[in-house]
C-alpha cells in the first residue's frame, strides 16, 4: 500500500515552530517548580505517599471492636489464594480454645509469605469472617526471606481493628436471650 | 406384594431365575427396571421410585435414606411429583387418542389442581408410573424442604468440619433458594456436646434425619442414641451423656450428612477440600476393610471407609480407623543403617547380596511378617527357595466381634501362608529357627517387619548370629540389634496387595511419600532377588503382581488390572 504524502506549507516546512510550541509544555513545568515553587516529586524513602482508600496492599488479618481475632481458620484464603502465599494452622482437637465466646475455632498460626502474595484480594474477598483486608501498605522489606513471612501475631498487630457485624457474639447473645422463659420475639 | 418374584419358579441351580421387569417413565424417558431389588439387608423389596430414579441415572437428593440402613422417610429432601395409569370406572386403563395409556398427576385430594409429591425412598413403583424427577413441581417441592431444614440451621459452615462434604451445603446450592421467608430468631441447641469418646454432637446442625440412630440400633446393635424432646427443640442424645461408646461409632459421623456429628479425632484438623483422597486398606486385622486415606502435604489426616459389600459393606471400626497415626510418628526409621553407620541403599544391598550370595544352604532363616502385602512375601519366599532357608510369620490372635473385627491381627495371613512363607501352622518354625540360632546352623538372619525378641528368639541369641538383616518402620529391639537395616514404607506410601482372611485379594494405592530414604520393600526386595538368584523379575507392581499370580498356585488367574478396587476372592 502507498501511503501518499501529505503537501506541507512553508509554515509547517520550517520545523521550528512545531519544536518551540513543543518546548512550551516543558517550560511551562519548569517555571512552575522553579520559580512558583510547586514541586510534583517527593523524597521518597523519607516522604511515603499516601495512598487513596481500596488501594490493594498488604493483606493483614483484623481484630473485631472487642479486641478478639475475627479469623476462625476456615481456611477459605488458603484456598483461594493463586500464589499459595497463605499457610494456616488449624487449631486441631486440642488445640487452644478460640478468644471469642461461640466461635469455637481459631487459627493456631497463620502465615502470609509476603514474597509470593501478588496483591490480589481473592483472601479479602473470600473471607466469611472480614478478618483479613488489603491494606494501604505497599512498600515491603526485609533482610531476609525468613522475615518476609509474616505470622499470626504480626500479622495481627499491622491489621489493626475493623469494626463489623459480630455474628458470633450476636449469635452467643439470641442464645443467652433464649434460655430465659417465655422465650422473647 | 413383598412376596419375591422367584417363589412360583422352581429353583433351578444352574440357571438364575428371571428377572421379572416393570417398564416405567422417569423424567419422559420409558425404562425396565426390575420389580424387586434388594433393600438395605439384601432382601428383595418392591423396587422404590429412588432406586429406579438412579436406575434412570437421575439423581434424587436425600438425606436420611441410606441404601444400606433401614428407610425411615423423615427428611421428605426426596419428595418427587408422579403419576399412575389413571383407571376408569370400569377399571380399566383410560387411553389417549394415540392408544397411550392416560396418566393421573399425583394432586392434592381437597385441591386438585396441586400436585402431591411422594417421597421416592419409600414409595414403591408400579407398571406405567411416570415420575418426573426434574419438574417444576418436584423442584418447589425441594427448594421448601431446604428451607424448612435451614429454619434453625445456624450455617455456621466456617467453623464447621463437614463443610465441603455436607449435602446441606451440596443440595442447598443445586435445589435450594437464596432467601428465607423465616424473619424470626432461630432456635439455639447446646453445641460441642460430647456424645461419646469419640464423637461430638452439635444439636443446632442436626436435621434430625437419624441415620445415626438407626446404624447404631439395626447394624452396630447398641441401641444407644435417640431424639428427645419435641418440635424444634428436638435434638439427639445418647441414653447416659457420653455414652455413645460402641467400636463403631465413627461411622455415624460418616453417615451425618450435616456437620452434626463430627469426630474427636479430626475436629478442627484440616478442611476436607485440602483433602487427597486415595484408595487403600484398613491393615490393623485380617478383615482388610477398604478405606480412603484422607491426606494432605505428605501428612496422613484421616481413614474413612469405602464400600466393598464382599467385605466391609461401607462401614469400619473405630480402632482401625484411628490405626494411621504411627505413620507420621518422628521416630520412624528413616536411614539405612549398616553396623551403626548411615549408609546408602546401594551400598547395603550389595553387601547383603554378597553375603546371602556366598551363604551355605540352610544357613539363613527368614522371619517376614504376616503384615508384609502379597507382592513382598512372595519375593522373600523366592528368596528364601534359593537359600534352602527356614521361613515362617509369626501368628496373632486377639479379640474378634459379630460385625467386622477379625481375631486374626495380621492384614496379611493369607498371604504368607499362600507365598509359602508361613508353615502350615504359622509360627511353628520360630522354635525351630531359634534352635537353628543356637546350635550355630543359622548365621544369618533376615527379619521384615517384626520384632522377633518378642516371638522367642531373645537378645542372646541374635548376639550369637553373623549376620542380621532388618527391615522395619519403626524402631524396636530387633532394629536396634540389626547389623544391616533398611527403612520400610507404611502400606499408605507403597502399592502392593493382600490376602484378607476370607482369601479376598485386594490392592492398595500409594497415598504419601516414604519417610527420609525409606524405600518400598518390593523394590529393594526385586534388586535382592535379581542379584541373589539371577533371576530377573518386574520392576513394577503391576509386572511383579502378575508374575507372582502365574507362580502361585494359589492366585492362578489373577492380574493386577482384574483386581479392581473391591479386589477377586480366591480359594485358601
Amino acid at each position: 500500500m502507498i501511503v501518499k504524502r501529505a503537501n506541507l506549507s512553508f509554515w509547517e516546512r520550517l520545523y521550528l515552530p512545531a519544536l518551540l510550541s513543543g518546548l512550551q509544555v516543558t517550560w511551562r513545568h519548569f517555571s512552575r517548580t522553579f520559580f512558583a515553587g510547586k514541586k510534583v516529586t517527593m523524597e521518597y524513602p523519607e516522604q511515603k505517599w499516601v495512598v487513596p482508600e481500596g488501594y490493594r496492599g498488604a493483606p493483614y488479618l483484623v481484630r473485631d471492636q472487642s479486641g478478639d481475632t475475627k479469623c476462625v481458620s476456615c481456611q477459605l484464603c488458603e484456598f483461594v489464594c493463586p500464589p499459595k502465599a497463605i499457610k494456616i494452622i488449624p487449631p486441631g482437637s486440642s488445640g487452644k480454645p478460640a478468644e471469642r465466646a461461640n466461635a469455637e475455632k481459631m487459627p493456631a498460626e497463620f502465615e502470609i509469605n509476603m514474597l509470593r502474595c501478588i496483591f490480589c484480594g481473592f483472601c479479602q474477598e473470600v473471607c466469611p469472617e472480614e478478618a483479613i483486608f488489603l491494606q494501604r501498605d505497599y512498600s515491603l522489606t526485609g533482610l531476609s526471606r525468613g522475615e518476609m513471612i509474616y505470622d499470626k501475631e504480626k500479622l495481627l498487630a499491622l491489621g489493626g481493628t475493623h469494626a463489623g457485624v459480630q455474628k458470633w457474639k450476636h449469635k452467643l447473645d439470641e442464645a443467652k436471650e433464649q434460655e430465659t422463659f417465655p422465650v422473647k420475639g | 406384594m413383598s412376596t419375591p418374584a422367584t417363589t412360583d419358579i422352581k429353583p433351578a441351580p444352574a440357571a438364575p431365575p428371571p428377572i421379572e421387569k416393570i417398564k416405567i417413565k422417569v423424567d419422559g424417558r420409558e425404562i425396565e427396571v426390575p420389580k424387586m431389588m434388594p433393600d438395605w439387608q439384601g432382601k428383595p423389596q418392591p423396587t422404590t421410585m429412588l432406586q429406579a430414579c438412579q436406575l434412570a441415572a437421575q439423581e434424587v437428593p436425600h438425606y436420611c435414606y441410606h441404601p444400606k440402613l433401614p428407610i425411615a422417610g423423615n427428611c421428605r429432601m426426596c419428595l418427587v411429583e408422579f403419576g399412575t395409569p389413571a383407571m376408569g370406572p370400569d377399571r380399566k386403563p383410560v387411553l389417549n387418542e394415540d392408544g397411550s395409556s392416560k396418566i393421573a398427576k399425583s394432586v392434592l385430594p381437597y385441591e386438585p389442581g396441586t400436585p402431591r409429591g411422594a417421597i421416592a425412598c419409600a414409595t414403591p413403583i408400579s407398571p406405567g408410573m411416570e415420575i418426573y424427577p426434574n419438574s417444576p413441581a418436584t423442584k418447589q417441592m425441594r427448594e421448601a424442604v431446604l428451607e424448612s431444614l435451614l429454619i434453625n440451621h445456624p450455617l455456621d459452615c466456617p467453623i464447621c468440619d463437614q463443610a465441603g462434604e455436607c449435602k446441606l451445603q451440596e443440595y442447598s446450592v443445586e435445589h435450594g433458594q437464596s432467601q428465607s421467608h423465616f424473619v424470626e430468631a432461630k432456635v439455639h441447641k447446646p453445641k460441642a456436646v460430647d456424645l461419646g469418646p469419640r464423637i461430638v454432637l452439635d444439636d443446632e446442625r442436626c436435621i434430625l434425619c437419624t441415620r445415626c440412630i438407626r446404624f447404631t440400633k439395626d447394624i452396630a446393635g447398641d441401641d444407644a442414641l435417640g431424639i428427645v424432646n419435641r418440635g424444634s427443640y428436638s435434638t439427639i442424645a445418647a441414653w447416659k451423656e457420653g455414652a455413645f461408646d460402641n467400636n463403631y461409632t465413627l461411622n455415624t459421623v460418616d453417615l451425618c450428612p450435616v456437620g452434626a456429628l463430627t469426630s474427636k479425632d479430626f475436629r478442627f484438623q484440616m478442611r476436607v477440600w485440602f483433602m487427597k483422597e486415595t484408595k487403600s486398606l484398613c491393615t490393623s486385622c485380617g478383615t482388610g476393610c477398604n478405606v480412603i486415606v484422607g491426606s494432605r502435604e505428605e501428612k496422613v489426616y484421616r481413614y474413612e471407609p469405602r464400600q466393598n459389600d464382599a467385605v466391609n459393606s461401607t462401614w469400619m471400626c473405630d480402632s482401625g480407623r484411628l490405626n494411621y497415626k504411627w505413620i507420621n510418628r518422628d521416630d520412624r526409621l528413616k536411614d539405612v543403617v549398616v553396623r551403626g553407620q548411615k549408609s546408602t541403599w546401594a551400598a547395603a544391598l550389595k553387601e547383603i547380596s554378597e553375603k546371602l550370595a556366598k551363604a551355605a544352604s540352610g544357613s539363613v532363616a527368614v522371619l517376614a511378617s504376616a503384615r508384609q502385602t502379597n507382592e513382598e512375601l512372595y519375593l522373600l519366599s523366592k528368596l528364601a527357595k534359593k537359600l534352602g532357608a527356614v521361613t515362617d510369620s509369626v501368628p496373632r490372635v486377639g479379640e474378634g466381634d459379630k460385625l467386622l473385627v477379625s481375631a486374626d491381627k495380621n492384614s496379611n495371613t493369607n498371604g504368607a501362608k499362600l507365598t509359602g512363607i508361613a508353615s502350615a501352622e504359622m509360627g511353628s518354625n520360630l522354635k525351630k529357627i531359634a534352635d537353628g540360632i543356637r546350635s550355630g546352623a543359622i548365621k544369618t538372619l533376615v527379619v521384615f517387619g517384626e520384632d522377633v525378641t518378642k516371638h522367642g528368639i531373645g537378645a542372646d541369641l541374635l548376639a550369637k548370629l553373623e549376620t542380621i538383616i532388618v527391615s522395619d518402620i519403626l524402631p524396636n529391639a530387633t532394629t536396634a540389634t540389626a547389623h544391616i537395616l533398611l527403612p520400610g514404607c507404611a502400606h499408605a506410601e507403597k502399592r502392593g496387595s493382600f490376602t484378607n482372611v476370607k482369601g479376598r485379594v485386594q490392592k492398595f494405592m500409594k497415598a504419601v511419600e516414604p519417610k527420609g530414604d525409606a524405600r518400598s520393600e518390593w523394590e529393594v526386595l526385586h534388586e535382592l532377588v535379581h542379584n541373589v538368584t539371577g533371576q530377573n523379575g518386574f520392576s513394577s507392581i503391576e509386572g511383579l503382581f502378575n508374575q507372582m499370580a502365574k507362580e502361585v498356585p494359589a492366585f492362578a488367574g489373577l492380574e493386577w488390572a482384574k483386581l479392581g478396587d473391591t479386589g477377586v476372592t480366591v480359594p485358601i
